[in-house]
């Protein structure tokens, strides 16, 4: 079941530069929610505090609480390794892992699950390439390498591996950024249909993206340039679009900076 | 030839493309004279040698009917490679994988600059050290083994306290290991961030994204240094010669990797003396000629493994 998060209070560090500052937002579940604003002004970063993996990075910290259905991710007592694997990830450039097949890719997550039986793991690689629109592409040939497949068919592979392990939420850091518009038309409808079952947060620099595939947006700014980020603005993505409350919103939107 | 894309044909091109395809054409030139030389100087001492070649053990190159085979020196050298192999590849990889995903940030560069520059050093300054200090530590290992496992052959006790093979094996393990672990310590490093976070976003813990991220990018690199390392296992001649127990002439064959022996290189080194005719020259020749052959088949092995994965890199 898809499950809602709550980001309150966070400043995320970088050792000792302080990346982005007092982050309050509610992440409603089986909902689009995009987080859109200039580069480097911390969505990403915010991003990936979501699943713990803003830790793998050398000095990564968080302060603050950020809870999934109330349960405290970063609670002394959780594991980020269980962090991760109710809060799935997909990344800015498709990586499957090179050296396995297609079918390998997809139940990687499972098989670390220590699931082995040949029928549930065959069933669950069906599903989850189902699930993302891969399977009529792939069916025959589920023992090539997964890195031969176009960039586009790769991310939906991802996808497919980040699904196959049946997160609460699925994470996506412009996960179309590298793809050409046919394969980023396909990522978008299989987005729209995945809302249906997960919660969904998207970073994105493509302004029409967001408006197409979210519910609802955030936008991040910086203050000014070495200044740490910050959430300007959050609200039902028409609202964001048409009537921002906040100027530096109306700015970027209409395409005037940034 | 494909001539597309060719210079057009400026002078400093041109220079480049000869002084490359040279380079290139007088590397060929160069390993084939030297098949050619051993085969052509080995052939006469075979022809006229009264034992069987593959399976002796005798060694009188001089005389009228000379008798020699290359049963001990194979044996010889590739048990006492294959042990060193398995002790100096996991070891290698293990202390790769600590300095490029284990040891904290700042120790990361200096070890890894460390081990590059004891890959360097010559590795028999490591097999005066194996010697020294590993005799005291290997020999209750032999004497383990040998008392349980002695109904394999190949832990049969023999007596011997010297030099054994399983000893060697174990000093020329100290010589490769910087070798092992400098390469797979590069290879493990250049493993693609995404690959890693691919492995820890699914909920891979450290060693599972080792697992599945690190290892499999990093193999044909560890393939590629262990083949390395072997080879110069392989010919190693120096310290192997300084610690085998020559067995006498005479004695009974047997399998025990606690056994002495010669290989194929300390055979040629210690008999350097006896090069004074084509044919005595000739016998040590045929040996050398099986040590390059051992060496290209192992490496084509090497290949054809890492070929065959191909398709699954990048």
């Amino acid at each position: 079941m898809a499950k809602g998060l709550d980001i309150k209070d966070v400043n995320i560090y970088y050792g000792a530069f302080k990346a982005v500052e007092d982050v309050n937002l509610t992440i409603n579940p089986r909902s689009v929610t995009a987080f859109i604003g200039p580069s480097g002004c911390g969505k990403s970063t915010v991003l990936r505090t979501l699943n713990r993996m803003h830790e793998v990075i050398p000095g990564g910290r968080v302060e603050g609480t950020i809870s999934l259905d109330g349960q405290d991710l970063y609670a002394a007592d959780v594991d980020p390794v269980a962090v991760r694997r109710t809060v799935g990830m997909v990344f800015q450039r498709p990586n499957p892992f090179p050296t396995m097949t297609i079918f390998d890719n997809v139940v990687a997550g499972l098989r670390l699950n220590g699931i082995k039986d040949k029928t549930q793991l065959q069933e669950a690689a069906e599903r989850s390439l189902q699930g993302a629109n891969l399977w009529n592409e792939v069916k025959d040939r589920l023992n090539k390498p997964g890195a031969g497949l176009s960039g586009g068919q790769q991310q939906r592979l991802c996808i497919a591996r980040a699904i196959a392990v049946e997160p609460k939420v699925l994470l996506m850091d412009e996960p179309c950024s590298a793809l050409d518009p046919i394969s980023t038309l396909a990522i978008e409808d299989l987005i729209e249909q995945l809302k249906a079952d997960y919660t969904i947060v998207i970073v994105t620099h493509n302004m029409q993206q967001a408006a197409r595939v979210s519910d609802r947006t955030a936008f991040f700014n910086l203050k000014a340039t070495g200044q740490p980020g910050r959430l300007v603005e959050v609200g039902p993505t028409r609202t964001i679009f048409e009537q921002p409350v906040q100027e530096a919103t109306e700015a970027y939107v209409s395409g005037r900076f940034g | 030839m494909d001539d597309r894309g060719r210079s057009t044909g400026r002078r400093a091109d041109r220079l480049f493309s000869f002084a490359s395809q040279g380079a290139g054409v007088t590397v060929l030139v160069l390993v084939t004279l030297v098949c050619v030389f051993l085969v052509s100087q080995a052939i006469p001492a075979l022809a006229r040698n009264e034992a069987s070649f593959l399976t002796s053990r005798e060694w009188t190159v001089g005389g009228d009917a000379p008798r020699f085979g290359i049963l001990e020196l194979l044996w010889t050298t590739t048990a006492a490679s294959v042990i060193a192999m398995l002790v100096a590849v996991p070891v290698g990889v293990c202390v790769a994988l600590f300095i490029t995903e284990y040891a904290p940030q700042w120790l990361r560069r200096p070890a890894g600059n460390l081990v590059d520059l004891l890959a360097a050093v010559p590795s028999i300054v490591y097999g005066l050290w194996g010697l020294i200090v590993f005799r005291p530590i290997v020999r209750p290992i032999e004497d383990w083994l040998s008392s349980r496992l002695s109904w394999l052959p190949i832990f049969e006790p023999t007596g011997i306290t010297g030099g054994t093979i399983f000893f060697i094996g174990f000093v020329l393990a100290i010589m490769i290991l910087p070798i092992v672990t400098a390469i797979s310590r590069e290879v493990f490093a250049q493993t693609p961030t995404t690959h890693k976070e691919g492995a820890l976003a699914l909920g891979a813990t450290k060693w599972e994204m080792i697992h599945t991220a690190v290892l499999p990018f990093g193999k044909p690199g560890v393939i590629s240094a262990a083949m390395l390392a072997l080879g110069r296992a392989l010919g190693e001649t120096i310290a192997v010669t300084f610690i085998v127990s020559t067995l006498a002439v005479g004695s009974d064959w047997t399998w025990s990797l606690f056994n002495g022996g010669e290989t194929f290189a300390s055979r040629i080194a210690n008999n350097a003396a006896e090069f004074d005719s084509p044919q005595k020259t000739g016998a040590f020749i045929a040996a050398g000629l099986v040590l390059f052959i051992l060496t290209f088949v192992v490496n084509a092995i090497a290949r054809v493994v890492i070929e065959r994965r191909k398709a699954f890199t990048e």
